[in-house]
């Protein structure tokens, strides 16, 4: 399924990625996994929170540069690999994965893994075809 | 050691009535052949008649890189194309070149200039002279090659860049004098230092102009490269480098005011100051034929003496040049407008046109760093998308300026709104 992630483009400054967990911290946002992608210049933050469309206005509101792209969430097993079994279907269709990152809970024994594609809904129709379980968003967000 | 004694010593006098003389041909020519100059003599209420004496000069308008800029490519050349034998080009305030001529006599007085340059300079037939100034649009490189030939000295056509093989034709080629930026000496002398080589060059004098630079560097180039570093000044528009260099007194740099008559006056008011009060340098061509630009505002800020030089020169000389007036940076030689980064960024629909020029000096060179805003909606998440775009800017940029610049795209927000006029550089380069 489709789900919104918060990108967060900061910086490279002392400080500032603590700026940004504070106004997350204020606005008590709940932070189900994150992603840093760091280059000489510039981070990126990507987030998985409990209310992506409250937690993006917070950040806006605060004069950071923050938006919501659509990434994926498989449901997959946590057991050694189930990763490597998406991968390979995605793979097995040429799709090229930009970026990738996995999270787990404590309500069940399951791994979530979020993965950002060129195509979501073809990606989508791909995994499903091959038995991978998609949650709804309303599941996802409950986590 | 002089090389034009009669043109380089004259009474002042003398030289005064040559200046009136001259001046009131100039100005003949340009309202006749020039026509933006004719309409703005006619708009300001002058005519050729009102020009008789030096002190009328002050009756005339000024000119200036817009009126090159509305006038692109040749609307101020004074003759047809039959006549002209070069061209250059030098940054011009937006995304037009400003583009200068020159006859054959033009290229005559500015080899003439350029060797009385060098040989203020001390060199002579026999010297081994590096030209390590870029070779192209840019005056530097052809000027000081025409101006070492002229008088006779071997002349190396090093251009710039390769610091490696720079250091090896110094060493072993035996360059006796080196012709670069003062900021590209730096580099080579620091390169030398490294090198462990000092003992083995053959240097007796440097010749460094196209950029501002100051006592301590002078000093900090004299003890890398062992030996004497001199100031040289010029501008495409008026002819290119050798308006004016300093000589072995070092105490101001001689302007070869027999062709380009130097006046300093009020930013504000525009009339002129009293010898030694720092103001605008303007200049007017009294002998040249292809582009003869009258009182053109350098916006170089300096000061300027008339008495008589240690050397025995009496020509006119002007201090270091302190700061400009307007916004353009010299950045590694090169003219750069924030106007002309505008431009680029305007035309790039995945930035906002909120940015900030950063220029500093590493490693004694200049560097300049443009943070520029992503616009709402970019697809920031994915790295290579933003340092794509980077890549893409850089790209523009360098195709516009002819500079290398390092691009940050930064946050929506980060660069600083400010009322009235926005603050588009920061230049933290000290001690220039």
């Amino acid at each position: 399924m489709i789900v919104n992630q918060i990108s967060v483009f900061v910086e490279n400054r002392p400080g500032r990625l603590a700026e940004i967990t504070g106004i997350l911290a204020a606005g008590g946002v709940d932070i189900r996994a994150l992603s840093i992608a760091d280059t000489s210049d510039f981070g990126i933050l990507r987030l998985i929170v409990n209310d992506p469309e409250r937690t993006d206005k917070l950040l806006r509101e605060a004069g950071v540069t923050s938006g919501k792209t659509a990434v994926i969430a498989v449901k997959l097993a946590d057991e050694p690999g189930s990763l490597h079994k998406i991968l390979t279907i995605l793979s097995n269709h040429d799709v090229v994965v930009e970026y990738a990152y996995a999270f787990i809970t404590r309500k069940d024994s399951d791994a979530y893994v979020i993965l950002k594609v060129a195509n979501n809904d073809e990606a989508i129709a791909m995994l499903t075809a091959e038995g991978q379980q998609m949650l709804t968003p309303e599941e996802f967000y409950a986590l | 050691m002089y090389w034009n004694e009669k043109a380089e010593t004259m009474p002042r006098e003398e030289m005064r009535r040559i200046q009136g003389e001259l001046l009131r041909g100039a100005v003949k020519r340009a309202y006749e052949r020039v026509a933006p100059y004719r309409a703005k003599m006619k708009q300001t209420g002058v005519e050729p008649g009102d020009i008789n004496t030096l002190e009328d000069i002050e009756k005339l308008p000024f000119t200036d890189k817009a009126d090159l800029r509305d006038a692109y490519p040749y609307g101020m050349f004074a003759v047809g194309m039959d006549e002209v034998i070069r061209i250059h080009a030098s940054s011009g305030t937006t995304g037009k070149q400003t583009v200068v001529g020159y006859t054959r006599k033009d290229i005559e007085i500015w080899n003439e200039c350029m060797a009385r340059c060098m040989t203020m300079a001390g060199v002579t037939r026999g010297d081994i002279v590096q030209v390590a100034y870029g070779y192209g649009l840019f005056t530097g490189g052809l000027g000081g090659h025409y101006g070492a030939e002229y008088i006779g000295a071997a002349t190396v056509p090093a251009s710039t860049g390769n610091t490696k093989r720079q250091l090896q034709i110094l060493e072993d080629f035996g360059s006796t004098v080196l012709l670069c930026t003062p900021s590209y000496a730096m580099l080579l002398g620091d390169a030398v230092r490294e090198a462990g080589i000092k003992g083995k060059l053959k240097l007796k004098s440097g010749i460094h102009g196209a950029e501002p630079w100051t006592e301590g560097m002078r000093r900090e180039l004299e003890d890398r490269l062992g030996y004497k570093a001199y100031d040289i000044y010029g501008l495409s528009e008026i002819s290119g480098p050798g308006v004016s260099c300093d000589c072995e007194a070092a105490a101001g740099l001689h302007v070869q005011e027999d062709h380009f008559y130097p006046e300093i006056v009020d930013a504000h008011t525009g009339k002129q100051v009293k010898d030694g009060m720092p103001g605008e340098l303007v200049f007017t061509c009294l002998t040249k034929e292809a582009l003869p630009l009258i009182r053109y505002n350098t916006r170089d800020i300096c000061t300027l003496r008339k008495d008589k030089c240690a050397c025995g020169r009496t020509l006119a000389r002007m201090g270091k040049i302190t700061g400009r007036t307007d916004d353009m940076l010299i950045i590694r030689g090169i003219n750069v407008f924030p106007s002309q980064v505008e431009s680029v960024l305007l035309g790039i629909a995945e930035v906002s046109p909120h940015y900030l020029l950063v220029v500093d000096r590493k490693n004694n060179l200049d560097t300049l760093e443009v943070r520029v805003e992503l616009r709402e909606g970019f697809p920031f998440d994915e790295v290579r998308r933003v340092e794509e775009l980077e890549r893409r800017i850089g790209k523009e940029i360098n195709s516009t300026l002819s500079i290398s610049a390092d691009i940050r795209i930064s946050p929506i927000g980060s660069v600083e709104r400010s009322e009235g006029k926005a603050k588009r550089v920061l230049d933290l380069r000290k001690n220039l």
